[in-house]
């Protein structure tokens, strides 16, 4: 008996779909079930089934207060990095991109060109040539190390740029100016008020970026002190018995931390980015579409 | 690989703008406009490019030649490149990406052309679950991926156990980690290429799509004949930008370095990590400053030619 080719085709299309659901979407439920598990019922029970809420705050209470607060320190950290490089990459990058899309100067587009280039290359390329800068400067080991890496965004500028060429009409800008307006004025008086998604999408990336990042922070950090969240994470894995053994079995007087304890850890690290994936999702969407449309 | 976590910035391809309508002559502002108003907006910008763009990569090429304690001009590259760990690591990096831009952009196209063929809402709900794990870039999605290869813990166990893998330290024997930090960075960026390139897919004018199918096209000429052609150059794109930022190896393992002592791991496995390791270990300045040369030149040969091809994209 032949089954309709029509009906092979789709079943198979249907466990291609399923397999990539899991591989995506398994280890972050598995993530957020680990953190209501004991260890022992992480090894023994069903790796998906749910574990229970006091343990759950049993090990948000444990990792919380691992270490004399480490995480909340280095949560601290991480927001006072990223919050000041957005706010420095929105403040840098609104005015360059309304600069570069609607005003005149001889060079726009040799900056319009680096700002290409600068955007595509990795940023990694260029974190250890700002170690050794920042080494020179003396400015290695302050938080600015950190604060004005992050603020240099030329994505930003490029997203700001499209932003304002392609909703702001010029002569909108042109009677202003006939009015009287100032170059200040009709950027401050009529672009800036338009600008507001724009603000939105630069600010997202921007964060998102300063966040998650993990070799730049690494470079430029050495105590625990002033560690963002992201390598407060590598210090975790340090003290997991499973992943760590050797301390583990030494008896050394780190405080030895399970898995659960490990998947809460990651699970707060990445919160702040997770809600912003999770409610902005549309406007990231669209951010990441900026140049795909061309009008 | 955790190339950027705001991913897939389908730029290069607008950039065609840059070409414009003013065409090659100087820019003449109209009437009433200032000439200079346009250097304030960008101050800021250009201080900061300046400062941490253009001065630290300068700073790194002086450096990289830069007199290597006695040695001549061009010494430190001498030295870089007779140092035993420089080819392996450049080694483990191109077999991770041979791995992971293949499988990548397999999958990745794989993926986006079924999406498509979906009704909208549902293909919507996908590409949202796909794209979740971007949040997770970085050092947590290494964790993450820790717990999804130790065979005692992870909900995989059973597929880790066809493989022969007991325990933690078989999966993540030395052997093993191109693989493993080519599904590390699929998981947390091909969800972005998803979106990117089901946006591209959108851009398809829908009759072509239906006068293919009105002709007798089935789904799948559909999809091949039709729809990948168009979003060819996506794939290019997203193949010369994953290459550039690949050869950036350095999240993924050093965070798994401390998980798998013993194994074999060393902390110079990709160049990045042995740049700060001369660094860091021995304060040989010059000779990491080398390998980030490399590195920068890399990119930037890459990030230039994808601005100069944008340009070209925008002729057709």
């Amino acid at each position: 008996m032949a089954i309709p080719r029509r009906y092979a085709v789709r079943f198979v299309g249907l466990v291609v779909l399923l397999f990539f659901t899991a591989f995506f979407g398994v280890p972050i439920a598995w993530l957020f079930l680990a953190s209501t598990k004991t260890d022992g019922q992480l090894l023994h029970s069903t790796p998906l089934a749910f574990g229970s809420l006091s343990t759950f705050a049993h090990t948000f209470h444990r990792i919380i207060t691992y270490s004399g607060d480490s995480l909340l320190i280095w949560l601290k950290n991480s927001a006072i990095y990223s919050f000041g490089g957005t706010a420095l990459a929105i403040l840098a990058a609104i005015p360059a991109g309304y600069g570069l899309a609607l005003t005149h100067f001889i060079g726009r587009r040799t900056l319009l060109s680096i700002t290409l280039i600068v955007m595509i290359m990795p940023a990694t390329a260029l974190v250890l040539p700002l170690f050794l800068e920042m080494n020179k400067l003396g400015l290695y080991g302050t938080v600015w190390s950190l604060i004005l890496p992050f603020g240099f965004f030329p994505f930003g500028v490029y997203l700001a740029y499209i932003y304002f060429s392609s909703t702001i009409p010029k002569d909108l800008l042109a009677a202003a100016r006939i009015d009287g307006a100032s170059e200040w004025g009709v950027f401050r008086y009529i672009a800036l008020p338009l600008a507001r998604p724009v603000v939105g999408l630069v600010g997202f990336f921007a964060f998102v970026a300063s966040w998650n990042n993990f070799f730049l922070p690494f470079v430029m950090t050495y105590d625990n002190s002033q560690y963002p969240v992201q390598i407060g994470l590598q210090q975790l894995i340090g003290s997991t018995a499973t992943f760590n053994p050797a301390d583990y079995t030494a008896g050394a007087s780190v405080e030895v931390l399970r898995r659960p304890d490990l998947a809460m850890g990651v699970l707060i690290a990445v919160a702040p980015v997770l809600i912003v994936f999770l409610f902005a999702q549309r406007t990231l969407v669209s951010g990441m579409l900026a140049g795909a449309t061309k009008e | 690989m955790t190339v950027t976590p705001a991913p897939a910035v389908p730029s290069g391809l607008a950039s065609a703008r840059l070409g414009g309508r003013a065409g090659r002559t100087r820019e003449q502002p109209p009437t009433g406009v200032s000439r200079t108003a346009g250097y304030w907006f960008v101050a800021l910008y250009v201080g900061l490019l300046l400062l941490l763009g253009i001065a630290p990569a300068a700073y790194a090429i002086y450096l990289a030649f830069a007199a290597h304690t006695g040695g001549g001009f061009a010494s430190a590259f001498h030295a870089a490149f007779t140092d035993y760990r420089f080819w392996p690591a450049f080694g483990h990096v191109l077999e991770f990406m041979a791995l992971w831009l293949v499988s990548q952009s397999v999958l990745v196209v794989g993926l986006v052309l079924m999406l498509h063929s979906m009704a909208q809402r549902v293909g919507a709900v996908f590409r949202f679950l796909f794209y979740i794990p971007g949040a997770l870039a970085g050092a947590a999605s290494v964790i993450v991926w820790l717990f999804m290869l130790d065979p005692q813990a992870s909900p995989f166990a059973l597929i880790l156990h066809w493989f022969g893998y007991a325990q933690f330290n078989n999966t993540i024997a030395p052997g093993n980690l191109p693989a493993i930090f080519a599904i590390m960075a699929f998981w947390t960026g091909a969800g972005g290429w998803i979106v990117v390139m089901y946006g591209a897919l959108n851009n398809v004018p829908h009759e072509l799509i239906e006068a293919a199918q009105i002709d007798g096209a089935n789904p799948f000429q559909t999809a091949f004949r039709i729809k990948l052609p168009l979003i060819r150059k996506w794939v290019v794109y997203m193949l010369v930008l994953s290459f550039a930022g690949g050869t950036q190896l350095f999240v993924e393992p050093t965070v798994l370095a401390p998980a798998a002592q013993g194994i074999g791991i060393t902390k110079y496995w990709s160049p990045n990590q042995l740049a700060w390791f001369v660094a860091s270990e021995y304060n040989q300045y010059n000779e990491a400053a080398v390998i980030s040369v490399v590195l920068l030149a890399l990119g930037l040969v890459i990030a230039g030619f994808l601005v100069w091809r944008g340009r070209l994209f925008g002729a057709d």
